[in-house]
C-alpha cells in the first residue's frame, strides 16, 4: 500500500536525520566508547528518586491538575525568584510538562502558525525545526560563528527578520556548542526583539550548567523582556532527571494560559510521580546541582585542555556539558571524521552536521562521562588523529 | 574540602598535566601542593584499590571490637599505638558508644585470626573484652562499589 497520500504533507517534509546511517552504525556495533550521549551520568539524587517512590507507596498515582501540583509551580516560581529575580505567579505563570522538549513543542504551536517565519540560531539541538514546521511556520535559520563564540549576535537577527517573523528561538546554554549568552549579548538582541515587537521562546534547559563564574542570565530578565518571552526549563539537565520527562514554561498569563489549554487536550497532565520528585529537587536540590556542576566544571577543562593539546581547535564552551572541536585541520568532513573515528578506534561522536548545516566542520563530544572513560576515548582519539 | 586531595582520593593515576587541566592551575604549582602534602604526611602513598573477595585464597577479614581499661594522662593512645606493630592488624580507631577500640585484622584463615584474637589481643594487660566479627562479603569499600550492578551505561539518547 501506497501511505504518501495518507500522511500529512509537512510530517514527510520533515527530513530524517542526516546521520541516521552513522547512528545505525554505532548501535550495531560492540565496545563502542562513546562520547555521544546528550544527558548526565550522575543518577537522580537519591532524596529525590526517595520522594518519587513515596509518592508511589501512599498510592498517589492520579493524574494532576493540568498545569501540574500548585506546590510545584510554587516552588518553579521560588526557583526563578531566588536564581534569577524573575517574578512569576504560580496560579497564571507556569506549565508544568513532560520534558522541556513537550514545551517547546506546545509554545511553538501556540504562538507561529502558517504563514509565520520562526528563527532559530544553528548549531542547535534538532527538534526545533521539525517542530516549526509541524506548527505549519517557516523555519529561518541563523548560523552562529565560532569567531563570535556561537552566540547570537544582534546584526545577524536583525538580517533575517522579516514582517513575517514571528518569534525568535534562543537556545542556550548551548547544545551543542557549550555557548552561553552574557547580559550585554542579550541586551543587544532584546532590543532588536523590541522593535520588530517579536517573542522570544526561551530554552534554558541547561541554565544550571555554566562555567567559569559566568552564571546563566535569563532573556527575560532584561528591561521590557519578560512580556515577550516564554522560558523553557526543566529538570533533566539540572537534576539528572532526563527519564522522569518532566519540565515546565514559564511566561506572560495570556499565553500561558493558551499552551495550558493545548497541554490539557494532548497530555492531560505530566506525570504525577515525576512532579513529586520535582518539588523535593527544588526544595533541597541546590546542593546537588552544584556538586555535579564542580564535576563537569573539571571534565569541560580537561576534554578542551587535551583536544586543543592534540592539535583540534577548541573553542572554550562555558555552559551545558559538550565540547565542540574544529575537525577541518584534519581535512575531513564531520560525518566522515565520526565514522572514520568509530570504525579505526571504536569511538563514538556526534558530527557537527547533525546540529545544522552551520555545524559541519566540527564534531560534539559529549563530557558526561566519568574521568576515567573520558580519558581512554581521549587518548584513541589522539591515535587516531596521529594516524590520518 | 581541597579539590586537588579529592581528585587524587579518588585517581591517584591523574597525571599532573591533568590534574592542571582540570584545575585551572599550573602544573608547577600543582607539582608542588602535592610535594608538600606527601612531605606533611597528609599523603600517605598511593595504592591499588582492591576487591580482594575476587583473588583466590586472599584470606580472611574480621572486624574485632575491643573494650579497654583507660590510662591515667594517656587514655587510649598508648594502648592504641601498641597494636600498630602487628601485622595483622589492618586499621585501629577509637570509637565512641558501646566499645572503644575498633581493629580490622586481616589473616589466611579464621584459625590464624582467631589465634591471634586469643593468643596476642586477649592476652594483652588492660584488655577488658573483645568481641569478633568475620567479614564474609565485600559490597562497597572505600567509597568503591565492589559488585558489578548496573555497570552497563545504559543510556542510549545520543541527541
Amino acid at each position: 500500500m501506497n501511505y504518501t497520500d495518507k500522511l500529512t504533507e509537512s510530517i514527510q517534509s520533515v527530513k530524517p536525520s542526516g546521520i541516521r546511517r552513522f547512528f545505525d552504525i554505532v548501535n550495531e556495533m560492540d565496545n563502542v566508547i562513546s562520547l555521544s550521549v546528550g544527558e548526565p551520568d550522575f543518577q537522580t539524587p537519591w532524596h529525590v528518586r526517595e520522594a518519587g517512590i513515596r509518592s508511589l507507596e501512599k498510592g498517589r498515582t492520579w493524574y494532576t491538575p493540568n498545569r501540574g501540583f500548585k506546590e510545584l509551580r510554587e516552588e518553579i516560581t521560588n526557583f526563578y525568584k531566588r536564581k534569577y529575580n524573575l517574578t512569576y505567579d504560580p496560579t497564571t505563570d507556569v506549565v508544568v510538562t513532560v520534558g522541556g522538549s513537550e514545551a517547546i513543542d506546545i509554545a511553538i504551536r501556540c504562538m507561529a502558525g502558517k504563514g509565520d517565519e520562526v528563527l532559530i540560531p544553528e548549531p542547535s539541538f534538532v527538534c526545533y525545526v521539525p517542530l516549526t514546521v509541524m506548527a505549519g511556520a517557516t523555519p529561518v535559520i541563523i548560523e552562529t560563528k565560532a569567531e563570535d563564540q556561537f552566540r547570537l549576535k544582534a546584526d545577524q537577527l536583525e538580517e533575517k527578520i522579516t514582517d513575517r517573523t514571528k518569534l525568535l528561538i534562543l537556545p542556550f546554554p548551548n547544545n551543542p556548542t557549550g555557548a552561553i549568552m552574557e547580559r550585554s549579548d542579550l541586551e543587544a538582541i532584546a532590543q532588536v526583539i523590541r522593535k520588530h515587537d517579536l517573542m522570544v521562546l526561551s530554552d534554558e534547559i541547561y541554565s544550571e550548567l555554566t562555567y567559569n563564574g559566568k552564571k546563566h542570565v535569563s532573556i527575560a530578565e532584561i528591561d521590557g523582556m519578560k512580556e515577550r518571552t516564554v522560558v523553557i526549563n526543566g529538570f533533566s539537565k539540572a537534576y539528572a532527571m532526563t527519564g522522569w520527562r518532566l519540565g515546565y514554561a514559564l511566561g506572560p498569563a495570556e499565553i500561558i494560559a493558551m499552551i495550558t489549554k493545548l497541554h490539557q487536550y494532548c497530555i492531560m497532565s505530566a506525570p504525577t510521580t515525576a512532579q513529586y520528585a520535582a518539588i523535593e529537587a527544588l526544595k533541597n536540590g541546590d546542593d546537588d546541582i552544584a556538586m555535579m556542576c564542580d564535576q563537569y566544571d573539571m571534565r569541560r577543562r580537561l576534554v578542551v585542555g587535551t583536544l586543543n593539546e592534540m592539535g583540534l581547535n577548541c573553542f572554550t564552551p562555558e555552559g551545558a556539558f559538550y565540547a565542540f572541536p574544529c575537525i577541518r585541520s584534519t581535512g575531513l568532513s564531520s560525518e566522515e571524521f565520526c565514522t572514520r573515528l568509530l570504525q579505526a578506534k571504536h569511538v563514538a561522536l556526534v558530527p557537527g552536521s547533525a546540529f545544522g548545516d552551520s555545524g559541519e566542520g566540527y564534531v560534539r563530544l559529549s563530557y558526561s562521562y566519568s574521568v576515567k572513560h573520558l580519558k581512554e576515548a581521549l587518548n584513541l582519539i589522539r591515535e587516531f588523529i596521529s594516524e590520518l | 574540602m581541597d579539590k586537588l586531595l579529592q581528585l587524587l582520593s579518588e585517581n591517584s593515576s591523574l597525571s599532573t598535566a591533568e590534574l592542571s587541566m582540570m584545575l585551572g592551575e599550573p602544573e608547577d604549582y600543582i607539582a608542588a601542593q602535592i610535594k608538600e602534602y606527601e612531605k606533611s604526611g597528609i599523603i600517605r602513598g598511593y595504592r591499588a584499590v582492591v576487591n580482594w573477595d575476587a583473588v583466590p585464597e586472599s584470606g580472611v577479614v574480621a572486624l574485632i571490637e575491643l573494650k579497654v581499661a583507660p590510662q591515667l594522662q594517656k587514655g587510649f593512645d598508648e594502648f592504641a599505638e601498641s597494636l600498630l606493630c602487628y601485622d595483622e592488624v589492618e586499621s585501629v580507631y577509637l570509637m565512641a558508644g558501646a566499645y572503644d577500640l575498633l581493629l580490622t585484622v586481616k589473616g589466611r584463615t579464621i584459625q590464624d585470626v582467631s589465634a591471634f584474637v586469643a593468643k596476642q589481643l586477649a592476652a594483652m594487660n588492660g584488655i577488658l573484652s573483645t568481641a569478633t566479627h568475620f567479614m564474609l562479603k565485600r559490597y562497597k569499600e572505600n567509597g568503591v562499589s565492589l559488585v558489578d550492578i548496573d555497570k552497563k551505561d545504559r543510556r542510549e539518547m545520543m541527541l
